[in-house]
This record gives structure tokens, C-alpha cells and sequence, in this order.
């Protein structure tokens, strides 16, 4: 067991401390990232100094612009960026799971035209998976693209949840294809420029009262022949493959997320009378084990990683134990600090706002318990209603149901 | 980065379990219960060099550190083995690094003579006194004083309750203070040594050797240990209490998903619904945080003694935690018949329910990894 780099990581910080010593002055400031316009071009602009500098997409490969290096390596880019205090990229989304997408699915037209504009920032891009009716279930989304005579698609649904939409030029959209055949075989991932006619973008606001995410309509939106990614009605496949780098993406980052015992012992410690106070103790000592055994599951989790394992599904459960770990930290922090924790300059207010939603983020807590429950400890199935029915029967079902 | 056990680690893991594996001891805990004398697993500890894991290799021991002797005691907890080593590990840590008289110390490694640590707990950021386990009620006791005469000798008195492995050994470490000047200092108590008393006790988990020490006017040799040390013992026996949680709940997790796959109501197989399925989630979420906390206690060890405090705190609270949760879980897996004397899971319950009171119970160390983190944002 060692936690050291090895000389080989060792160097390689080495170089990336010293670029970002050098390249500090660039960097906007870390908070305050909102929907004006100066800020996204602040962090684009950084993005792209990011790039020249060869720290963005270290691992891909050579020919699409990355470094070809190992997840391990960008691990350590994460950890010098929050260690300088300043910002990631501002389209961690496209580089860290949309692009590798791409470079593992898409044409060779598709990779030269989308993906050194992604790396550099200079072309921004979003997620369009979740809809309201399909988030947990992903593969029962309505968005429906429709062939033309002429090989274009006709695309109309809604998307929500969708990340950065107000400033990306693209989407990732998952979109049914095939209504008649079984949910997760009438599926295609398509290519959206998010400023196509018919694509109508609203700010989500969240409990905080910041808009942090979208919701994003489409309305008979035409998208070029050639747009889909993989093969028509391959699209689960495609999706499947950008979950699995969002699984490598948050356990590269699973030290950095945040939620860290000792950022919150600082808030507690500052009030001696709460320090010392049992009832306080007593709930911090739990969260903190939570969070510690979060930070040090994280390591097992990178050292899987450098061996070329990919994260199975068990990794979801630090999702589990970060939110929880978190929540009931605010909880606490609030407790002691009184209402002025509420007040929303505060970072705890925002913490507290925040957590509620992340909960369900990238799947709910109890749907992960069930694929955990099912793939890891191998016990049997839900029962399912959907299975070997085509979605559009499927759906007339459902809505049966709901009229009974 | 590389946070995984070595293969040497793997083997001594798969080498503790097939070692277990040859002793029903599952079965000897039930019996133990209704009377019957337990194995002894002291042959089979010192035939697998546990005795000496923290002995240094001059001496005959194995010169290992705190990682392995936690994958040993995960085995053990795992079968419920009532191998004395919670006891006899920490007390051979003490006098490891007091560097005791090499016969003695030789002894110990090869399991000739078989140590107990009668432990004191270190002082916090709230109370900095030494205190012990007191025989009952929420108040710790003071930790035995001891007066070191011109001889080089230790006169020591005071009491320490329920203390594992304490019956029978050969060889009590006991940690207490010096008069005056309070300064935590360890003695050692051979064969035989006047004025030391241990009465032996047990409760609720048959397995579990306990005594009550009472030391009266007793005369020992003080070992040359740190306070440091002594310290690190304490935090060492949490850490191998959270390492004996670890294993019963693997071995409870097991268990429960074998029967809910096989259990079958209203047609379906229990572990198919939700309700048994999250439940058995959290037994393996609690069971994954555990192990990660004691690789991080293993590797504070030796590499970050500053933070094995809050490790080994950390590990025993969610080791803690984990257990009780895992234990009362086999039994609703199986129903009804989970909570008679017919079925083993009683044994794991018992287990939980005496591990949390031991050494300070869990929720000390809930207290103390607060009190450290704490104290290092201040």
C-alpha cells in the first residue's frame, strides 16, 4: 500500500504544478460561475490555455488531439488543479464522457470535424439523455426522430437536466427511432447543433434559486443525414458506453468532489462550545467515518483504475455515501451555525440546496441499490413489465394503467 | 498510487481462513454457549506465526505490521474463532517497541507465553487523563497508579474490567500512569506475579475470553515503551475490533443473500424485492467502507502514525456500525427462525452486541475520531 505517485506520476505532477504556477494569472475565479456571459468566456478561454497546454483529454488518444496517457494521469491533473485553487475545464462533460463517445463510436468525419473544438472549449456540448418520464430508466425516453425521404431526421421531444445547454453549441441526444420495437432496441444517438431551429432552451432553477441546469425542447428540429453516432437503432449501446466513462469520470474525481470531513470539522471547530459539545461530536464522528471512507474507497477505487479495470457498478455506492455523508453534514453545520448558515451567500445554504437533487443525479439512490443489489450481490430481479413488448404497446399499457 | 493489498497480504489472508477453515468454530461457539470448553486456537495462531506478527524478525517474529494482523483478525471474526490475539497483539506491539528482555520477547513470538493487553485509554481533547474500563456504568475509571521504585521496579495498583484474553495469559501488559507525574507508562506482569488478581467473566458472546484485573501493591517490570506507543496500542485494538466486525459482516452478508435467493414468498424469491434488496446493499456499502478504513488504519500504521488515531476511530465506528446493522439484518432475512437458538445467526448477534462494549465501546471511538478531526481544523 502506498499512496505515493510513482516516479513516473511524480515527474509528471511536477510538470503540471509548474504549468499551472506559471498559468495562474489565466485562470478565472473558481466560484461565481454562472449564465453571464463574461464568466462562460472566462472559462472557455481557460479551457483553452488548458488544452495548448496539453492538460485536457490526457486520455485520448494522440490522433484526436489527447495525450494517450492513462486515467491515473488525469487524476493527478485534477488534484494539482484543486490543489492551485483554480478551475477545471468548463466542458468536463464533452471531454471527460461525450468525446471518448465519440472517438469510440462515431465516423471518422464525425471525429475530424467535432473533436479539437471540444478540447479547446471552443465548441461547448451537452448531455440530452434524461427527459421528464425517463431518467432512472433511461431507455424509456419519447424524444422520437423521425427518417426523411432524403436521409435527415425529423427530431421532436424534450430533454432535461441538460448541463451547459445555454452555452453549448452540440448535444448528445438519445432519441427513439423504432416505437414498434422493444424499448432498448429502438434507440439512436444523434448529434444536435443546439442552435438548429426548433431547439428551445429554459433555465431550470433549482432550490437554491440558481439556474443550474435546463430544460431543452425540441420541435421538429432537422438534423443532417449523418448525424446519428453508431448505427441506427444501436443507440443504447452508444449511451451504454458514455455511462461507463461517467463511472471512470466520478471515480477519477471521487476525491474531488468535495465532500471532504475535514472541510467540514474547520466549520465546526470554529465554535469551541460546539466542539466539545457530545451531541455534536457524536454526529460529526459518524459522517466523518462516512466521508473518510469515502476519500479512501476512492483510492481503491483509482488503483482498480490504473490497472485498466473499469468501475462496475459497486462504485455507485460511493454516490450513496457522499450524498448522505454530505447531507447530514449541512444538517450539522447548520445546527451549529444557527440561521445564518441559511443566508445564501454561504457556502453550507448552498450545500443544503444542492444535495437534494444531487440524490438523483445519474440515477436515484434506490435504483442504484437495485443494480448494486442485482449485479454485485447477484440477487434476483425486480419483476418487469416491460420486457419483450414493443415501447409503443408498452406505453399504451402504462397509460392504461393509470386510467384504472 | 497503489491501494491494495500486496500479494503477500493476499496469501496471509487466504492462509488465516484456511486455517480457521480446518476448526468448526461456528459450532463451538453455539456449544461454548450452553457450556462447553472452546478450542484452543492458540496451536493453530503460533503454528501460523501470528504470535510474533508485531515481534520484531531478531526476536523470532515476523516483523509485520498492523495491516496483517487486521487481515488475520478479519478471518477470525469471520468464523467467530476465539483466537486470543485481540489481547495478545497489542501487548506484544508494547513491548516490541519497549524492547523487552529478548527471552521474553522470543517467547511471546513463537506463542510460548501468551500476552494480554489490560488497556488504558489515552486522553482526549476534552479530558487528557488516562482511563479505564470500569466494571459498569457510563463513568471510566482511572487508570491503574503506578510508583516506580529505586530497584528499576514497578509497584502498581488499580482495577481494569472486562479485559480480552486477560484469563489465563502468561504474560498482562498493563498500561496506567505514574504517580505525579502522570505520565502513561506500561509493566509487564509475568506467571505468577504477587498481587495481581484476574477474575474470569464473560457475557452474552461465549466466545469472547474477558477478566476483571485487580492490581494491589503488584510488582512488575516497567517497560520501556513511549508514551506514543501506548497510544498506538490502544488505537490497535480498535483498529482489530473494527477487523474482527469486518469478516462476521462479510460472513453475514453471505449468508443473508444465499437465503434470500433461495427463500421464496408470494411466488418470487425475497431478494427480489426491494425492501430485502436495499437492505442488503447497505450490509455491503457499510462492509466496502469498513475494509477502506482499515487499509487506511493499516497504512497509517506505518506510514502516517499522526493519523492512525483517526483511522483505527474511524474503522472501529464504521466497523462498528456495520456489524450491528449486518448482524440484526441476517436475522430479518431469515425470520423467525433467524432468532432462535436453532440457526447461527444469534452468534453473530451476540457478537455485535458485546464487540460495542468493549475498549471504550463504539461509541468512543465515534467521540475520538470527532475529538481528533477536530482538534486538526481548530
Amino acid at each position: 500500500m502506498d499512496l505515493n505517485d510513482t516516479p513516473e506520476q511524480a515527474a509528471y505532477r511536477e510538470q503540471v504544478r509548474a504549468w499551472l504556477d506559471q498559468n495562474v494569472s489565466h485562470a478565472p475565479a473558481t466560484r461565481g460561475r454562472g449564465d453571464e456571459e463574461g464568466a462562460v468566456e472566462a472559462h472557455r478561454a481557460w479551457q483553452r490555455k488548458l488544452a495548448e497546454g496539453g492538460y485536457v483529454g490526457v486520455t485520448w488518444p494522440a490522433e484526436h488531439g489527447g495525450q494517450g496517457k492513462g486515467p491515473l494521469h488525469q487524476v493527478v491533473i485534477n488534484q494539482e488543479i484543486a490543489r492551485a485553487g483554480v478551475p477545471g475545464i468548463l466542458d468536463a462533460i464533452g471531454v471527460g464522457m461525450l468525446g471518448p463517445t465519440i472517438i469510440a463510436h462515431g465516423s471518422d468525419e464525425q471525429k475530424q470535424r467535432y473533436l479539437a473544438p471540444m478540447l479547446h472549449g471552443d465548441e461547448v456540448w451537452c448531455q440530452l439523455f434524461s427527459e421528464p418520464a425517463a431518467g432512472s430508466d433511461l431507455a424509456g425516453i419519447q424524444s422520437r426522430a423521425k427518417r426523411q425521404d432524403d436521409g435527415s431526421w425529423r427530431l421532436s421531444g424534450q430533454k432535461v437536466w441538460t448541463t451547459n445547454a445555454h452555452f453549448a453549441a452540440y448535444g448528445l441526444l438519445l432519441a427513439r427511432t423504432d416505437p414498434d420495437a422493444h424499448k432498448h432496441k429502438g434507440l439512436t444517438m444523434f448529434i444536435v447543433p443546439m442552435d438548429a431551429e426548433g431547439v428551445t432552451i429554459r433555465p431550470l432553477r433549482q432550490i437554491s434559486g440558481e439556474p443550474e441546469f435546463n430544460e431543452v425542447f425540441f420541435d421538429d428540429v432537422r438534423l443532417d443525414p449523418g448525424s446519428e453516432v453508431g448505427a441506427v437503432n444501436g443507440g443504447w449501446g452508444v449511451a451504454l458506453t458514455t455511462l461507463m466513462f461517467e463511472r471512470l469520470t466520478i471515480g477519477a474525481g471521487s476525491e474531488g468532489m468535495g465532500y471532504r470531513a475535514d472541510r467540514f470539522a474547520k466549520a465546526i471547530a470554529d465554535d469551541p462550545v460546539a466542539a466539545k459539545d457530545p451531541e455534536v461530536r457524536a454526529r460529526f464522528g459518524e459522517l466523518a467515518a462516512e466521508l473518510l471512507a469515502l476519500r479512501f474507497t476512492g483510492y481503491r477505487l483509482l488503483t482498480a483504475i490504473s490497472r485498466g479495470q473499469i468501475p462496475g457498478p459497486e462504485a455507485g455506492m460511493g454516490k450513496i455515501t457522499a450524498v448522505n455523508g454530505a447531507i447530514a453534514a449541512g444538517e450539522l453545520i447548520a445546527d451549529v451555525l444557527g440561521p445564518d448558515a441559511l443566508k445564501p451567500e454561504t457556502e453550507w445554504s448552498y450545500l443544503i440546496s444542492f444535495l437534494p437533487g444531487l440524490k438523483s443525479a445519474g440515477g436515484t439512490e434506490e435504483i442504484l441499490r437495485n443494480t448494486v443489489g442485482e449485479r454485485v450481490l447477484g440477487l434476483p430481479p425486480e419483476p418487469r413489465l416491460d420486457k419483450g413488448i414493443p415501447f409503443s404497446e408498452l406505453r399504451a399499457k402504462e397509460r392504461q394503467e393509470v386510467r384504472a | 498510487m497503489n491501494f491494495d493489498l500486496s500479494d503477500e497480504q493476499v496469501l496471509l489472508r487466504e492462509a488465516a481462513r484456511d486455517a480457521f477453515g480446518r476448526v468448526k468454530t461456528v459450532e463451538a461457539a453455539r456449544e461454548a454457549l450452553e457450556g462447553a470448553a472452546l478450542p484452543d486456537l492458540w496451536p493453530t495462531a503460533t503454528q501460523a506465526g501470528w504470535a510474533g506478527l508485531l515481534i520484531g524478525e531478531d526476536h523470532g517474529g515476523a516483523g509485520l505490521s498492523a495491516i496483517d494482523a487486521i487481515l488475520v483478525a478479519a478471518e477470525a471474526g469471520r468464523v467467530l474463532a476465539s483466537v486470543p490475539l485481540l489481547g495478545h497483539l497489542p501487548a506484544t506491539g508494547i513491548v516490541n517497541a519497549g524492547g523487552f528482555d529478548a527471552e521474553v520477547l522470543g517467547k511471546l513470538a513463537s506463542g510460548e507465553q501468551r500476552a494480554a493487553y489490560v488497556a488504558a485509554r489515552p486522553g482526549d481533547d476534552v479530558d487528557p487523563a488516562w482511563t479505564v474500563e470500569p466494571r459498569s456504568g457510563k463513568r471510566r475509571a482511572p487508570a491503574p497508579r503506578i510508583v516506580i521504585g529505586g530497584d528499576g521496579l514497578a509497584t502498581v495498583n488499580g482495577e481494569v474490567a472486562w479485559v480480552p484474553d486477560a484469563p489465563d495469559a502468561d504474560l498482562l501488559v498493563v498500561v496506567g500512569v505514574e504517580d505525579g507525574s502522570g505520565t502513561p507508562v506500561a509493566v509487564a506482569f509475568g506467571p505468577g506475579a504477587k498481587g495481581v488478581r484476574v477474575e474470569a467473566d464473560s457475557a452474552y458472546d461465549a466466545t469472547r475470553s474477558l477478566g476483571h484485573v485487580t492490581l494491589s501493591d503488584a510488582c512488575g517490570r516497567p517497560v520501556a515503551a513511549s508514551e506514543d506507543d501506548l497510544r498506538r496500542a490502544w488505537f490497535l485494538a480498535h483498529a482489530l475490533i473494527a477487523a474482527e466486525s469486518l469478516g462476521a459482516v462479510e460472513e453475514c452478508l453471505e449468508r443473508s443473500v444465499a437465503y434470500a435467493k433461495e427463500r421464496f414468498t408470494f411466488g418470487r424469491a425475497i431478494g427480489s424485492y426491494q425492501a430485502v434488496k436495499h437492505a442488503l446493499t447497505e450490509v455491503l456499502r457499510r462492509q466496502e467502507n469498513t475494509r477502506s478504513l482499515l487499509y487506511y488504519a493499516g497504512w497509517a500504521y506505518k506510514d502516517k502514525p499522526d493519523e492512525f488515531a483517526t483511522a483505527a476511530s474511524a474503522a472501529r465506528a464504521a466497523g462498528g456500525a456495520a456489524l450491528d446493522f449486518a448482524a440484526r439484518e441476517l436475522i430479518s432475512v431469515h425470520g423467525g427462525i433467524g432468532a432462535t437458538w436453532e440457526h447461527d445467526a444469534p452468534l453473530f448477534f451476540r457478537r455485535s452486541q458485546l464487540s460495542r462494549r468493549l475498549l471504550g465501546g463504539t461509541g468512543d471511538a465515534v467521540d475520538r475520531l470527532a475529538g481528533e478531526m477536530l482538534k486538526s481544523a481548530a
